[in-house]
């Protein structure tokens, strides 16, 4: 269901065309990292830590160095002693020392998982005898993997030599803690003070991976001339040759990254881990190297999204007005600094105008993996808290949650808790098409078959977006068609949704553009497909490199008819002479005379937009409860979006879709399971269960447009927002079927038994 | 070095005939010595149905079968399943109904569910979820998939 904002203004926007790489991607033909070939291959392995803590006391890789088939073995001491300095990758940052060692252990390792050594061989098989005959003595200290537990004095120590903050003051000392910051606005003591309701709890989340189904891959060749060259299968090639290049010690222009198809990513593929051990080893042999992630070190190894420990606390009127509210998040790390802390601060109460806030931010590190991005990272844990808080007042004080919500919405001009104002946001209209929907008009049986328990929940979710720099060429073919290169890794339908955007401005048909996705030395800087900035930004220079070849073929036009280039119009994909409407040529019949008039057309843009613009979901979810075994299945489930305006409504549905059924596997199932030792235990696909056909049911999307004012067709980011409100609807189903309330990730068959049990 | 087998089989109606050490997956057989890469790797422990493969008939993950085992067997992969210039009936409802979005489960989930439809033409939606469940995909939520199934059946 589409709203009908953008019906009928358009010619291509809103339509749903077969994306252009499609054909390759149902043959089989379409080639992912881990398909690539080179002459004289080496296969690589990598050997990892079995302590969750430990320091490495020896490496001896003797026996591996002397296996027939074997040509190189790296260990640290084979990396450049990485610049201690923290580099902006677009989406987040990262500090070289710590990111060196993070792909490759030096002095202690701290996780399960972390890389030891790296070897290459003729074959698969032969580097993985190698690996395991590499012989590491570690020194096991004990480890330290929740949060709070970090922060308590005497807890272990992670790093060394981390310099922590507290409130913009060096802490003094060994510290787990990175850093502790605050948003504070208005007055919350008067604020709560004012209230006649007020409600406060503590919140538990699980740590979880993005699941993306392809892992992490590698091929790389060093050259004689020092020259870097990556095929990988990443969210950003910019971002990776930065992170090769800040890694290995070199400039980013000796780095070359070839960006395959990828297999997912959600955040979990900006970070590199394989590339600069690849690289490294084709340094020591001379030959292209490659490396594949098995699965369980995907788990153990990779960047999953925090676990978290949170308070919030709301205080309202008995009227619903919100009075105040306060958040204090702690989330973890991983092994390094730079959990998603701050944008959790960001969106915790951003869907609401609340007058007196107070929010407390804890970045800590603990012996897990270090955290990457994940869809919206932190704002899951943030919304979970709030609107578990939120359900709870609107029951205690009798009102309509989704009437609550609108009561106290954001809106145009609000003032966002961290302090920006909202530009035009669709929050109430997302709240209000909430409110109509099908699903929310239905009653529920409460009651299921085989005294099953029904309940239906609602929460809300906010992303800001971002914009972020992205760059585009057109190049215009002699048969009317163009050839469109950018930076942007198209890992759900991007290709289509930026050739589209083009096509609109051309007047041609969509087909008529073959998007390309290029290398870092074929296109102009862009960075990462995340933070929703996609089809935004990069649709934006697709965009604004049409309007270039429109005023070049114009100028053609002008230059055929002899007459002054404002004297030419362009509409619905014809350029016209306003005095002689006779003088006319549509963009096909003009590109097939660019070779007399001038030579071949090449327009071109490049953009860092800064009005991406927030984004809401609202979700609708009725759950079914067995009591006596505590299995919740979700048994209808609704989301409302806006999306500024839907490009390719498909794949905007499909992005809302996928983000839920992610939710929901956070919600009801998914964790990291630690043992005693620090060590992750269900690192595969069987123990660490995500959602399969069968445990979702149709997932419905009612999207909204509320036109974005900062991009040229009213885009808003569309992949993130719809994975925050899912763990909190689930949590409000849950109780609405059973009066309990879980505030800990996964409310699993487990949690769901011993609430019930205590409930009595 | 362990000695390879021979092994010949019929891959995608054609013979093959060809050497491989015996500890390795026809996974690996399809993808590093067949130079087939359409079947992908996701878990290699037969948990993600990524690298589905239809042997004998029979859909498997191809992980979990030596590359030695299909000897005297057919064997079909996603390379195998559309007519030259013409799509099978479930690429082209793949493609129509937007089912893939990074595309890697997306050759496993087309191998299950051609199977599916040459045993049941005309299978429910709980019939087809049931069916699709050894195949994890992590960006389409599903939905997608499923209608894509049911209008390929629709056309059959």
């Amino acid at each position: 269901m589409v709203t009908e904002t953008t019906k009928g203004k358009y010619n291509v926007i809103g339509t749903r065309p077969i994306r252009h790489d499609g054909y390759d991607k149902v043959t089989g033909r379409a080639i992912y990292g881990a398909d690539v070939k080179l002459p004289g291959l080496l296969q690589g392995a990598v050997l990892r830590s079995p302590h969750a803590h430990a320091r490495i006391k020896s490496i001896d890789t003797s026996a591996a160095k002397a296996m027939a088939g074997v040509h190189a073995v790296i260990t640290h001491a084979d990396f450049p002693a990485a610049e201690a300095k923290l580099v902006d990758l677009g989406e987040g940052a990262v500090n070289f020392h710590y990111a060196s060692n993070n792909v490759m252990a030096a002095e202690k390792v701290l996780y399960k998982g972390h890389p030891v050594a790296a070897v290459a061989a003729v074959d698969k098989n032969t580097a993985l005898e190698a690996a395991a005959a590499i012989k590491v003595e570690y020194e096991v200290l004990t480890p330290v993997t929740r949060v709070l537990d970090a922060m308590k004095p005497g807890a272990p120590i992670v790093l060394e030599d981390l310099e922590g903050q507290d409130l913009g003051e060096k802490i003094v000392g060994p510290t787990n803690q990175a850093n502790h910051f605050r948003h504070e606005f208005g007055d919350v003591d008067k604020g709560f003070a004012e209230a006649d309701v007020i409600v406060e709890h503590d919140f538990d989340t699980a740590m979880v991976h993005q699941g993306y189904i392809e892992p992490h891959n590698a091929t790389a060749t060093w050259d004689e001339e020092g020259r870097i060259t990556v095929w990988t299968s990443t969210q950003g090639a910019f971002a990776a040759r930065r992170q090769v290049a800040g890694i290995l010690r070199t400039s980013d222009s000796n780095v070359k990254v070839i960006p395959l198809e990828i297999g997912g990513g959600f955040g979990g593929k900006i970070p590199t881990y394989l590339e600069p051990l690849a690289a490294i080893l084709s340094r020591e042999t001379g030959r292209p190297v490659k490396l594949l992630m098995e699965r369980s070190s995907v788990f153990e190894a990779s960047g999953p999204t925090p676990g978290s420990w949170m308070n919030v606390k709301v205080g309202v009127k008995k009227d619903g007005t919100i009075t105040a509210a306060t958040a204090d998040l702690r989330f973890d790390a991983g092994a390094y600094p730079g959990s998603p802390v701050g944008a959790a601060a960001m969106c915790v109460f951003s869907a609401y105008d609340i007058p007196n806030t107070r929010i407390d931010g804890y970045d800590i590190v603990v012996n897990k993996p270090k955290t990457a991005a994940y869809r919206a990272p932190g704002a899951t844990h943030a919304a979970f808290a709030m609107e578990s808080v939120v359900d709870e007042i609107c029951e205690k004080i009798g009102m309509d949650p989704l009437e609550f919500r609108i009561k106290n919405g954001a809106k145009e001009g609000t003032r966002r808790a961290d302090g920006p104002i909202h530009p035009r946001i669709g929050a109430i209209e997302t709240h209000q098409a909430a409110m109509a929907s099908d699903h929310w008009q239905s009653k529920l049986e409460k009651n299921g078959p085989d005294g099953k328990l029904r309940g239906r929940g609602v929460a809300t979710g906010y992303w800001f977006n971002i914009g972020l720099k992205s760059a585009v060429t057109i190049s215009v073919n002699e048969d009317g068609t163009v050839a469109l290169t950018e930076g942007s890794t198209d890992i759900g339908g991007s290709r289509a949704s930026i050739a589209m955007q083009a096509a609109e401005v051309l007047g041609i048909p969509v087909e008529s553009v073959r998007p390309h996705v290029a290398d870092t030395e074929s296109i102009g800087y862009t960075d990462v497909t995340g933070g929703s900035r996609t089809t935004y930004a990069t649709g934006y220079a697709a965009h604004d490199a049409a309007q270039d070849v429109v005023s070049q073929l114009r100028e053609r036009a002008a230059k055929l008819w002899d007459v002054d280039p404002e004297e030419i119009e362009f509409a619905n994909g014809s350029y016209q002479s306003k005095s002689d409407p006779e003088l006319r040529l549509t963009h096909k019949e003009l590109a097939s005379r660019l070779g007399s008039t001038g030579g071949p057309v090449v327009g071109s843009a490049s953009v860092d937009p800064e009005g991406a613009g927030g984004a809401y979901s609202t979700q609708i979810a009725d759950v079914e409860i067995d009591p006596e075994t505590g299995k919740t299945d979700v048994i209808r489930f609704t989301i409302v979006q806006d999306v500024g305006t839907a490009i390719h409504p498909s794949y905007v549905e499909g992005q809302m879709q996928g983000a839920v059924a992610q939710g929901i596997g956070w919600a009801l199932n998914e964790e990291y399971f630690f043992n005693d030792d620090g060590a992750m235990v269900n690192s595969s696909f069987l123990d660490y269960r995500m959602p399969t056909s069968l445990d979702l049911p149709e997932i419905e999307t009612i999207i909204v447009e509320v036109p974005n004012p900062g991009h040229p067709f009213g885009v808003r980011g569309v992949g993130e927002v719809p994975i925050v409100p899912p763990v909190a609807t689930i949590a409000n189903a849950i109780h609405d079927a059973l009066g309990i309330r879980l505030r800990e990730t996964p409310m699993n068959p487990g949690r769901i038994r011993a609430a019930l049990d205590e409930k009595g | 070095m362990v000695e390879k087998v021979r092994v010949r089989a019929t891959l995608n109606g054609e013979p093959v005939d060809f050497l491989v050490a015996p500890y390795i997956s026809l996974l690996d057989t399809l993808r590093d010595e067949l130079g087939l890469t359409g079947t992908k790797e996701g878990c290699n422990d037969g948990n993600c149905g990524a690298c589905t493969v239809n042997l004998d008939g029979r859909i498997v993950d191809s992980c979990c079968v030596l590359g030695a085992e299909i000897d005297g067997s057919t064997v079909e992969t996603i390379e195998g399943m559309a007519e030259p210039g013409r799509l099978h009936p479930l690429q082209q409802t793949f493609l129509e109904e937007a089912a893939l979005q990074c595309g890697i489960c997306t050759p496993g989930f087309l191998v299950s569910a051609k199977a599916l439809l040459e045993k049941e033409p005309h299978p429910s939606e709980e019939r087809i979820r049931f069916w699709l469940a050894g195949n994890l995909c992590r960006c389409t939520g599903y939905d997608k998939i499923i209608k894509a199934v049911q209008k390929a059946a629709e056309l059959a």
